[in-house]
């Protein structure tokens, strides 16, 4: 019985309301924020940090963020990357107009703007559903992009079309542009994570994250119970749409440096529809593990071959990944809708039984 | 106002209530029709439901029941006629307006949000009355928090009351048919409405779970003094706990009076109780 709630009474609904209310959960919790704020910086290197734990960061942000509008609100939505492009120009216009505005609030309002861009690409969800929103968002993905690509005042009328986002500093330490090291980026990017992770597990387990589940488990019930539909949508458009250009910011500012439009092309859109499938629709830790998997997949897919002593061209490993990707998708959707973070669970509940099987 | 002074309110309500005294008019069915393309679904419905009585709608399959249940909270709009609810009148609205405005309802098939657990779908009952701010909800603190407890002890109470502890953490997807109902129940419940629409509350139950829903039926009619509207097919039950009964038949009401009258109507006979049922 390594892992198990029996036992431990609440003798309070505040100890039950808890956002860990599970010892384990919570030893869990801290454990991975001592691995993360520590052990990471101490002992992975420029190298892992920019190319592995980097986007893992950004990429989570944007799972979220999807998360909440597709696995929360049941909204479908194809127009990711539009928005995450929507927070990375947002985030250039505004750093550059105001070059002394802090980071921090470059950030938050690039992901206000995006919020309000949501909002208006959310009102056809009020008329439908499932397939004919994800084809009104994959219009919004393309419109924005056009938009970007084809207005040079986004990108201060650059030849390019790339933006490059400007050195800027918190508490006197770089953290964007040439200056800016590994180990800062990170730390800024983990503050950023864990504080927008702890809010959205806040919003799930309130009476927002309710009325959302509601409107996706049963929307004519929600709405027969009082649930205003419209309200409860936006908000779910608004909230997720902020997370997205959080994300697109801090992809544009923090790990590439500088994009163009095309960075967020629908590609980005899938990737992280398939982070959120694979992780756990409906699950603030899948986001997490999605973002991780598909991060890593590439990774193990290049480097185990070799280390099994076989030699296997290029061309064909890229194949395998998108094999690979196909077939786990179609088994989550099959099998487990709910993802790694539903497989996480059951085998948390067989450690609740271990060593007893009843 | 906090939760726990309506729970006060309510109580001191119930003491009021406790002898039950039928009060005047809250809901008034004036001259309904509706139909669907050429189906007539109903047609020149009127009746009237009193406050804290047990109102029973009966008739056959297809009858019109659901119907006009629908109508009342919303969910469909007449073609004809209008309702008067608490002395406003109105001829249709949005079911979230009806929810807010006190009418509460559960369905024929039960209508519960599967992926929450049985305490959440109980919360959401209260959704309405939860005012906190998304920032604040996000913050998790001060007054969100507050407000948060709050609901949870009064949805808890409701929780002992129907006597689901046990499964309170478990999604409801997963929880037997006899659970589910009693869920939605205390979903209903826990909006604290003064209308509750039962739709075949007791529908596919054993005896057992038959008598303990009809048990919480009359306890929360006794204690809330709630006004309820319920659709029925066992007689037995319907002559057990309702004060009065209105008897559709093809859209159209066949008699409206105690459930002595009722029973001893010809017509009624007839059309409903003769014909095997
Ligand atoms: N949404 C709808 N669209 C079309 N026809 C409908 C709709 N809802 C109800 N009807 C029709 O209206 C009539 C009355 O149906 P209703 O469901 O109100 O009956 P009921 O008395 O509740 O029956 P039961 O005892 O089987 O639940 C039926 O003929 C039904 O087919
Ligand atoms: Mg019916």
């Amino acid at each position: 019985m390594l892992y198990r709630e029996a036992g431990q009474f609440k003798t309070t609904y505040s100890a039950d309301q808890q956002i860990f209310p599970i010892l384990q959960d919570r030893i869990g919790f801290f454990v991975t924020m001592a691995v993360a704020f520590i052990a990471i910086p101490m002992f992975a290197g420029d190298y892992l940090t920019q190319t592995i734990f980097i986007p893992f960061l950004v990429l989570s942000v944007a799972a979220i963020g999807l998360n909440l509008l597709t696995g929360y609100a049941g909204q479908l939505s194809l127009g990711t990357g539009g928005f995450m492009a929507t927070g990375a120009f947002a985030a250039y216009k505004l750093a550059t107009s105001f070059p002394d505005l802090n980071i921090i609030f470059v950030f938050i309002l690039a992901g206000l703007i995006t919020a309000l861009v949501g909002i208006l690409f959310g009102i056809p969800s009020l008329r439908i559903k499932g397939f004919y929103l994800a084809v009104a968002t994959l219009a919004a993905q393309f419109f924005l992009l056009w938009l970007f690509n084809k207005v040079p005042w986004f990108t201060n009328y650059s030849s390019s079309g790339v933006i490059s986002a400007p050195p800027m500093s918190i508490f006197g330490v770089f953290v964007t542009g040439t200056e800016a090291s590994h180990t800062a980026k990170y730390f800024f990017l983990l503050v950023l994570v864990t504080l927008l992770a702890l809010a959205a597990k806040n919003m799930v387990r309130g009476h927002i994250g309710r009325a959302w589940m509601a409107v996706r488990d049963m929307d004519i019930a929600a709405e027969i119970i009082g649930i205003r539909p419209l309200q409860t949508k936006l908000a779910a458009f608004a909230i997720s749409s902020f997370y997205c250009g959080i994300a697109g910011a801090a992809w544009a500012f923090i790990y590439t440096g500088s994009v163009e439009p095309l960075a967020f092309n629908i590609d980005v859109s899938f990737r992280i529809l398939f982070m959120i499938i694979i992780g756990g629709l409906g699950s603030i830790l899948g986001s997490f593990l999605g973002a991780g998997f598909i991060i890593l997949l590439p990774v193990f897919l290049t480097n185990a071959p070799h280390m099994l002593g076989l030699n296997i061209p290029v061309d064909i490993i890229s194949h395998m990944e998108v094999m690979v990707f196909g077939a786990l998708i179609i088994f989550f959707l099959i099998v487990e809708p709910h993802g790694l973070a539903r497989l996480w669970q059951i085998g948390k509940e067989k450690l609740r039984l271990w060593p007893f099987p009843y | 106002m906090s939760v726990v002074a309506d729970l006060t309110d309510i109580n001191q309500a119930s003491v009021a209530a406790h002898a039950r005294s039928i009060g005047d008019v809250v809901l008034s069915v004036q001259n309904i029709s509706l139909s669907f393309g050429g189906v007539r679904a109903l047609t020149n419905i009127s009746f009237e439901v009193r406050e804290h009585e047990i109102l029973a709608i009966i008739g056959p399959n297809g009858a019109g029941k659901s119907s006009m249940l629908n109508v009342i909270n919303g969910f469909y709009h007449p073609q004809e006629g209008k309702i008067i609810h608490k002395g406003v009148e109105r001829k249709s609205m949005r079911p979230h307006e009806a929810a807010r405005r006190g009418i509460a309802r559960t369905f024929q098939n039960i209508a519960l949000f599967k992926g929450m657990s049985a305490l959440d779908n109980i919360m959401t009952g209260r959704n309405t009355m939860m005012k906190s701010n998304i920032l604040a909800q996000a913050l998790y603190f001060g007054p969100a928090r507050k407000e948060e407890m709050e609901h949870r002890k009064f949805c808890e109470h409701i929780i002992d009351f129907l006597e689901i502890e046990a499964v309170r953490k478990t999604p409801v997807g997963r929880l037997p048919y006899g659970m589910q109902k009693r869920v939605e129940l205390g979903r209903a419940l826990a909006a604290q409405p003064d209308i509750l629409l039962l739709d075949e509350p007791m529908a596919g139950m054993n005896v057992e779970e038959k008598e303990d829903m009809c048990r919480f039926i009359l306890d929360v009619n006794n204690e809330f003094g709630t006004t309820m509207v319920l659709i029925e097919h066992d007689m037995g039950v319907v002559m057990d706990i309702s004060d009065r009964v209105v008897v559709l038949d093809y859209g159209r009401k066949l008699a409206d009076g105690t459930p002595d009258a009722v029973r001893a109507n010809q017509e009624v006979i007839d059309a409903y109780l003769g014909v095997g049922h």
